[in-house]
């Protein structure tokens, strides 16, 4: 069987396969044009009869409980980064499946980290045939070199949790590490010695997987308070030593910057948020990670503490700088997703306005309806961003995967999406004529803030009237990109190969774009 | 002479500059050994600019390292010229672009409150400097730049001035001290700077010597642009000779006073509160505003502490100074908005104008406001912070309209 095939040219111009990975998929048709009919996928029934009616549901070991659950060649395992770069279990559950002689498992992570680049020994041996989630590191340069068998593929948060409610993506197997559990099964992130904070990228595991295994360090009595994981989708439950390390789930882009440019980029959105009418009483808005979208965080903070007003929720990533704002009163609650830092999981814990959400509440293009088109205004990043306004957060402009994209894409139908990226990294324009990976069509994405220059998307004649007599350098994207080669020169393009080695789904499940193997 | 020689920086942390080696050899033509994280974007144009300033030094045959880190073009031939010119003599310069945007000239008395320091031999630091839009900026030579890295600085500021967009700030060059500063002057007079700060200085001979050399060259190159100064007081005999130094010639726009080397040469601990510098800081600004120019305040270091820093603006604004160093964007801001007059200020400037103007406009003598008279300096020293609040777009330029009308309704 070949790895892809039926290559068609999709709504977005982008030459993408239709069959991989042994099944067919519908190529990208356009946002909000993908309509399935049908009905959602189900798990087997389950009958209680067949579960211990005390509810005590531990088993020995990770492997015992992998043998327990039936694991087979072929076979999908789905893990969670919500340990980030501190998970343990991930590695674990692969290297017991290597000791049981296992073959072409997928890899379903939420998303996956470089303390699991050990991951490549098993695609190299075949006990994975591919990753659906993410590659970073040197996951990305492992795949991006052609290295992975199968097709891999790259969807966001809300995307994997639509692949797997309407049956794309079968997990056969999940494991849910949980810093506490009880024997039954229910389980929670926001305490232990190992809390994470949530446990929301789980829940449609825990809800659509064959069969469920818990994984945790703390086990209490039952019930297990509050329970964010239902033991009721559990099968099995293993203790182990240490299911995470809670330290590590800080990573290095929860701190504000200290860079001057990315300050200045950072104030200069923050103006243009509200100059645009957005910063109000009652608004709200999405805290991402990484130093520049704290920062415009900060900036909203002393707005909103200056004029004495109330934001009334905060969409986030969480961490000390929100929670500080939902003490201090300056806005009513945050809706988390995940916690990045020590801070928010304290928060979470203490706080009933600091609320836990998952992929289904706040990106599941199968819900009715999404906490993220409702924000007033969201700040991502980008790798590259092209004269139409596409953008590209998973590839770097040689080709190389290096991100995932998390809920990037789920983002961009927030009411107003804002990518304030530098206009050119040493000497590599940002803005270029065509991305080199498309992740985020053009029309959801409305304003594009640099350092030398704001550019606002001409589908939104509203924000270009409000902004018309703006101090702020208001200027067209051409304009932009053709400043960036001024400086640096006009780039060559880079040199791919014909071969593919990923494919990019868009929320909807449809296929938006792959990408190609590196020439090495 | 050598035949191998090198240039630039290289290393994890560098970013935005390149290390280039050149080894002359016999035969064999240009062999060119290129690793740049831009390769795939700018591969061919790298391998094109090496061999065009080769040959523009007519170099046929040498071993090319180039070890780059997404250096701008600038950059690169800045690199390439000054490992060139450890090799070879000659009397050409491999000149980039001049901006259109950068041909700009300074008045005497602009503002002054901020100038920002970079280092001469950084390039990741000045790329996007003139964005803060401190009132200067200036490329270091100096204290910024390690002994071994004088000869490639020059070349690296001089490209600057010429082709990188420094956004309408001042032009500003810190020189070496006088008279090894007198070499760095061929680098940037001809290429636009605005105003040199000569560091040290300790006599009027040191600022004849510069304008002996600036006048020199502006013949040499037929140029009739203005070249200001701003010597730096930083020792003991320095704050001596202040007004001699101060009024010593025309172009001299600005003084300021560098703490760090002060109080090393008394011999004493810098501190926060600065009482060991009061007497020094104080005799600058008296030379400085005897001789009417600008006086300028050293540096604050501690990037860190905003608000420690607006006390110390304020502090040094009440003491007579106009304006201050930076050694981070970030300061700019907290020093334009505390040398800037603030409201109370600027609301009995207006009164006092105002008053001086209804006193014009009846013919009378004296101005008075309420039963107060005023003197002829106080009318001055108000306008003077009206024609800056305007200039800062503090109030508009028909501020007097606006202060009559309520009265008026």
């Amino acid at each position: 069987m070949k790895k892809y095939d039926k290559l068609v040219t999709n709504a977005a111009g982008r030459v993408v396969p239709t069959f991989f990975n042994g099944k067919e998929h519908t190529p990208y048709l356009g946002v909000g044009k993908y309509k399935p009919t049908g009905r959602k996928y189900a798990p087997p029934i389950a009958t209680c009869a067949n579960y211990p009616a005390d509810g005590d549901k531990r088993v020995p070991s990770i492997k015992d409980a992998l043998v327990r659950a039936g694991i087979r060649d072929g076979m999908t395992i789905s893990s969670h980064h919500h340990f980030r770069n501190g998970d343990l279990i991930a590695m674990q559950v692969f290297d017991a499946a290597h000791e049981l002689g296992i073959k072409d498992l997928v890899w379903f992570p939420s998303a996956s980290f470089p303390c699991q680049e050990r991951m490549i020994q098993y695609l190299e041996d075949g006990t994975v045939q591919r990753i659906e989630g993410s590659m970073n590191g040197p996951l990305g340069k492992f795949t991006s070199e052609g290295g992975m068998r199968g097709m891999s593929v790259l969807r966001s948060h809300g995307g994997r949790y639509q692949a797997v409610q309407d049956g794309d993506v079968h997990i056969d197997i999940a494991i849910i590490a949980a810093p506490t559990a009880d024997p039954f099964g229910n389980a929670t992130g926001d305490r232990g010695p190992a809390a994470c904070g949530l446990l929301g990228f789980a829940l449609a595991d825990s809800q659509y997987a064959d069969r469920v295994i818990v994984v945790t360090d703390n086990i209490v009595p039952f019930p297990c308070i509050p329970w964010q994981i239902h033991g009721n989708y559990v099968d099995f439950v293993v203790e182990v030593d240490k299911v995470g390390l809670p330290e590590r789930i800080v990573s290095g882009t929860t701190e504000i910057t200290k860079s001057p440019d990315r300050l200045l980029i950072a104030e200069m959105t923050a103006q243009f948020c509200d100059e645009a009418g957005i910063v109000r009483d009652g608004f709200s808005y999405q805290a991402g990670a990484g130093g520049t979208a704290l920062s415009i965080g900060i900036y909203f903070e002393q707005m909103l503490r200056e004029r004495k007003m109330k934001a009334r929720f905060i969409r986030a990533g969480s961490n000390k700088y929100p929670v500080k704002m939902l003490e201090d009163g300056l806005v009513d609650y945050i809706l988390d997703g995940q916690t990045f830092d020590l801070e928010g999981v304290r928060s979470m814990r203490e706080n009933p306005g600091h609320v836990n959400t998952s992929p289904f509440t706040s990106y599941n293009y199968h819900g009715k309806g999404n906490f993220a088109s409702m924000v007033d205004v969201v700040v991502l990043g980008a790798t590259e961003v092209d004269v139409d306004f596409n953008a590209n957060v998973v590839t770097h402009s040689d080709g190389y995967l290096l991100h995932g994209i998390g809920g990037w894409q789920n983002c961009l139908f927030s009411k107003c999406t804002i990518l304030p990226v530098p206009l050119f990294r040493d000497r590599m324009p940002v803005i270029v004529d065509r991305v080199t990976t498309l992740c985020g069509p053009g029309e959801l994405i409305d304003v594009i803030v640099t350092e030398r220059g704001i550019a606002i998307n001409p589908l939104r004649q509203d924000l270009i009237e409000k902004l018309k007599n703006s101090k702020l350098p208001i200027k067209t994207i051409q304009e932009l990109k053709e400043e960036a080669e001024q400086i640096c020169g006009r780039p060559e393009k880079p040199q791919l190969s014909d071969e593919l080695v990923s494919v990019i789904k868009w929320v909807d499940g449809t296929v938006l774009d792959a990408v190609r193997k590196v020439i090495v | 002479m050598e035949n191998t020689a090198t240039a630039g920086n290289k290393g994890k942390r560098v970013r935005s500059d390149c290390h280039v080696t050149i080894r002359l050899t016999n035969a064999g033509g240009i062999d060119i050994e290129l690793t740049s994280k831009v390769k795939f974007m700018f591969g061919a144009d790298i391998m094109r600019r090496i061999h065009e300033v080769l040959d523009f030094f007519e170099i046929e045959n040498a071993h090319v390292v180039m070890e780059d880190s997404g250096a701008l073009p600038f950059v690169m031939a800045a690199r390439l010229e000054a490992a060139v010119k450890k090799l070879v003599t000659s009397e050409k310069s491999f000149l980039t672009e001049y901006l259109e945007a950068n041909r700009y000239e300074t008045t005497k008395d602009r503002n002054r409150f901020s100038r920002l320091y970079l280092p001469g031999n950084t390039p990741s630091l000045m790329i996007n400097a003139g964005l803060h839009h401190p009132d200067g900026l200036i490329l270091d030579l100096e204290d910024a730049v390690a002994f071994d890295k004088k000869h490639e600085a020059r070349f690296l500021v001089r490209n600057a001035l010429r082709s990188l967009n420094l956004y309408g700030a001042e032009k500003m060059v810190r020189i070496n001290q006088i008279p090894a500063g007198l070499e760095d002057l061929d680098f940037i007079v001809p290429h636009g700077v605005n105003l040199i700060l000569v560091p040290k200085c300790e006599s009027a001979e040191q600022i004849t010597a510069v304008n002996r050399r600036i006048a020199e060259l502006q013949k040499l190159h037929n140029l009739n642009a203005p070249v200001w100064l701003m010597p730096i007081i930083e020792s003991a005999l320095g704050v001596i000779k202040a007004y001699e130094i101060a009024s010593s010639a025309e172009n001299i726009v600005a003084m300021a006073i560098g703490l760090e080397d002060y109080t090393a040469d008394l011999g004493v601990r810098r501190t926060n509160e600065a009482t060991e510098s009061f007497f020094a800081r104080s005799m600058v600004v008296n030379a400085c505003k005897a001789a009417r120019i600008q006086a300028i305040d050293s540096v604050f270091s501690d990037i860190a502490d905003m608000e420690a820093l607006r006390q110390n603006v304020l502090t040094s604004k009440s003491l007579g100074f106009d304006g201050m160093g930076c050694i981070h964007p970030r300061q700019i801001r907290v020093i334009h908005e505390n040398f800037a007059p603030d409201k109370a200020e600027i609301d009995r400037a207006k009164k006092i104008v105002n008053a001086f103007m209804d006193a014009t406009e009846k013919g009378l003598g004296v101005v008075s406001l309420g039963t107060k008279m005023i003197d002829a300096p106080v009318v001055k020293r108000a306008q003077k912070v009206i024609n800056l609040a305007i200039s800062l777009q503090l109030i508009s330029a028909d501020w007097r309209n606006e202060f009559l009308a309520p009265a008026a309704e």
